[in-house]
């Protein structure tokens, strides 16, 4: 067989789709509704009291933050569990068997997970924007940045999946590493109220750029330089891409 | 698609030469040597049966043919392509029912068997999913979830997914254990109708009369090496597995002199068990010494052995 198996990576997309739709409430319903709770706790918790990071009001300054971390999380989620899930119950040999090439696994892989962390993120969205109001300046920005960090944590994903051998590995990236670089990257605060060191630090926390740059597409109000932002994402996802493709091709916890 | 038969050279449908996998140890323990040089051909058309025990490298050679696992050393092709030059298509050459039942809780028969000719890249116009789910008897399951499947539906589920893309070679891993009976026949049935349309069927398997009645070509794996290869029946003939049993008159204390350089076994006082090769002169020889040792014989019993036997002598290295 030469040239692209397009028909499998189509297959393999479409097969991580209806497997997150199939149990939609919890892949999909039950992400959004958590990111709203935060919303709803910090609106009724701050109240008028709320800070105004860079004159923008404070629920406006989270609602990108939360759709971020939304996004972020289930794209994450879904190549991980996705990976582990078919290695534990042993049915990753449906992929391993199949003539399709790192590039070709990878990029069904990933477009699932992109594609659910979307879905989530513009659900979360969409229900906050009912309530507030998003002035959405600069919409090309959103969408790269949208885009660009699903696929970021989606590959990151994938490293997760590859990596873990159960279950309990999987929740310890997830809680001792998504969880914290998703909440700690300027999604409830201005980077720039931070003391020092913590401000310099939080320049070198990729992820950082990643909430900045969605935001100042949304609200049009950034920390950081855009240009810096958006090399950061593409420099990521390059490198990302690059080490999970490797890791594909060389069979890596999938061929003995 | 696998290339075509050639008139002039019939190629094998499995090649292996040479092949070594080692499998490096963990956490302080040694490595374990699972295969040591196996060199196998595989004609088509035929059904073969690898025989061995638990941990003699059955299944890694049959991962390495799948590209499952990745082998240390010498060749391997499938249907004349090498596994390592062209991955993609020696995989789309060969259909791997896996010895584990590994079905995706989230899909149907009938989805399952469409998801997996789509990742081997089949249009959907070229698929045969409602032909498989009538021939494996899982029509009338096509729609119901996997879980919900008894453990011989999901064997056939598995039979099915190995075939969507129609491969030349298909490979069986344990296929009937756990099975009963009944089922069991309709695999073999079906096994061998698609053996007569031309499938090449590379099989494991436990229970060696079926490996006998149903494979033309039997290898023998043990500690990771060939240690016998040929029809079945040929094995059976060319051992030292046949056995005389002479019942005398008069009980014996011991082996008589001139009988000793038989190596017979006195397994009862009056009972001599010999052992010989079947298609030797032994048996006249046998009797002729019995005669000048002046023994009065009461019975004579001839025994044939079965393929476990044979099989438990070539692994075990004795009896």
């Amino acid at each position: 067989m030469e040239g692209v198996n397009w028909i499998g990576v189509a297959t393999l997309y479409r097969r991580e789709v209806r497997r997150f739709l199939s149990v939609g409430a919890q892949t999909v319903g039950g992400p959004a509704v958590g990111t709203l709770l935060f919303l709803v706790v910090f609106g009724v918790a701050l109240g008028r009291h709320a800070p105004t990071p860079g004159g923008v009001p404070y629920l406006v300054f989270i609602i990108p933050g939360l759709v971020m971390m939304a996004i972020a999380q289930n794209a994450f989620a879904n190549t991980s569990s996705s990976l582990l899930i078919a290695k534990v119950q042993g049915n990753i040999v449906d992929l391993l068997l199949a003539p399709l090439g790192p590039g070709e696994l990878l990029a069904g892989l990933v477009l699932g997970g992109v594609t659910r962390g979307l879905l989530v993120g513009a659900l979360t969205a969409l229900a906050a924007w009912l309530v507030v109001p998003l002035p959405l300046v600069i919409p090309a920005l959103a969408l790269f940045y949208a885009v660009g960090g699903a696929l970021v944590f989606s590959l990151l994903g994938v490293l997760g999946g590859l990596w873990a051998q159960k279950m309990d590995q999987q929740a310890a990236v997830t809680n001792f590493v998504i969880a914290p670089l998703t909440l700690l990257s300027g999604t409830f605060y201005a980077v720039n109220t931070l003391s020092e060191p913590f401000r310099s630090i939080a320049y070198f926390d990729p992820v950082f750029y990643i909430v900045d740059g969605f935001r100042h597409g949304v609200t049009g109000m950034s920390e950081a330089p855009p240009l810096v932002g958006v090399l950061v994402v593409l420099v990521a996802n390059a490198l990302l891409g690059a080490l999970c493709h490797r890791l594909l091709a060389s069979g890596w916890r999938l061929r003995q | 698609m696998p290339p075509a038969m050639t008139k002039h050279d019939q190629p094998m449908a499995v090649e292996v030469a040479g092949l070594e996998k080692f499998y490096p140890g963990t956490g302080g323990r040694g490595g374990n040597h699972a295969l040591k040089g196996v060199s196998l051909t595989i004609p088509r058309g035929s059904i073969f049966g690898l025989l061995g025990p638990n941990g003699a490298g059955k299944s890694t050679l049959i991962n390495i043919l799948a590209g499952l696992v990745r082998k240390s050393g010498g060749t391997a092709r499938v249907w004349g392509i090498d596994v390592d030059e062209q991955p993609r298509a020696a995989r789309a050459a060969i259909g791997v029912v896996p010895q584990e039942l590994t079905l995706d809780p989230y899909f149907p028969a009938h989805d399952a068997l469409e998801l997996q000719a789509g990742l081997f890249g089949i249009p959907k116009a070229a698929r045969r999913t409602d032909e498989l789910l009538q021939v494996l008897g899982l029509a009338d399951k096509a729609t119901a979830p996997a879980r919900s499947l008894s453990g011989g539906m999901r064997r056939r589920l598995m039979v099915g997914k190995a075939l969507v893309h129609n491969p030349p070679v298909l490979v069986l891993d344990e296929p009937t254990a756990g099975v009963d009976v009944l089922l069991r026949q309709q695999l073999w049935d079906y096994v061998r109708l698609l053996n007569r349309n031309g499938t090449t069927v590379l099989l494991t398997t436990h229970y060696l009369q079926e490996a006998e009645a149903l494979c033309d070509r039997i290898a023998i794996l043990a500690d990771g090496q060939i240690v016998a290869k040929d029809t079945a029946s040929v094995m059976l003939r060319g051992l030292e597995s046949q056995e005389l049993l002479i019942d005398v008159a008069a009980p014996l204390a011991s082996v008589p002199e001139g009988l000793r350089g038989f190596g017979p076994d006195l397994t009862k006082p009056y009972r001599l068990v010999f052992r010989y090769a079947q298609d030797s002169d032994s048996v006249s020889r046998i009797l002729e010494a019995i005669r000048s040792a002046d023994l009065h014989i009461t019975g004579i019993t001839t025994r044939q052995p079965d393929l476990e036997e044979v099989f438990l002598k070539l692994v075990r290295g004795k009896p």
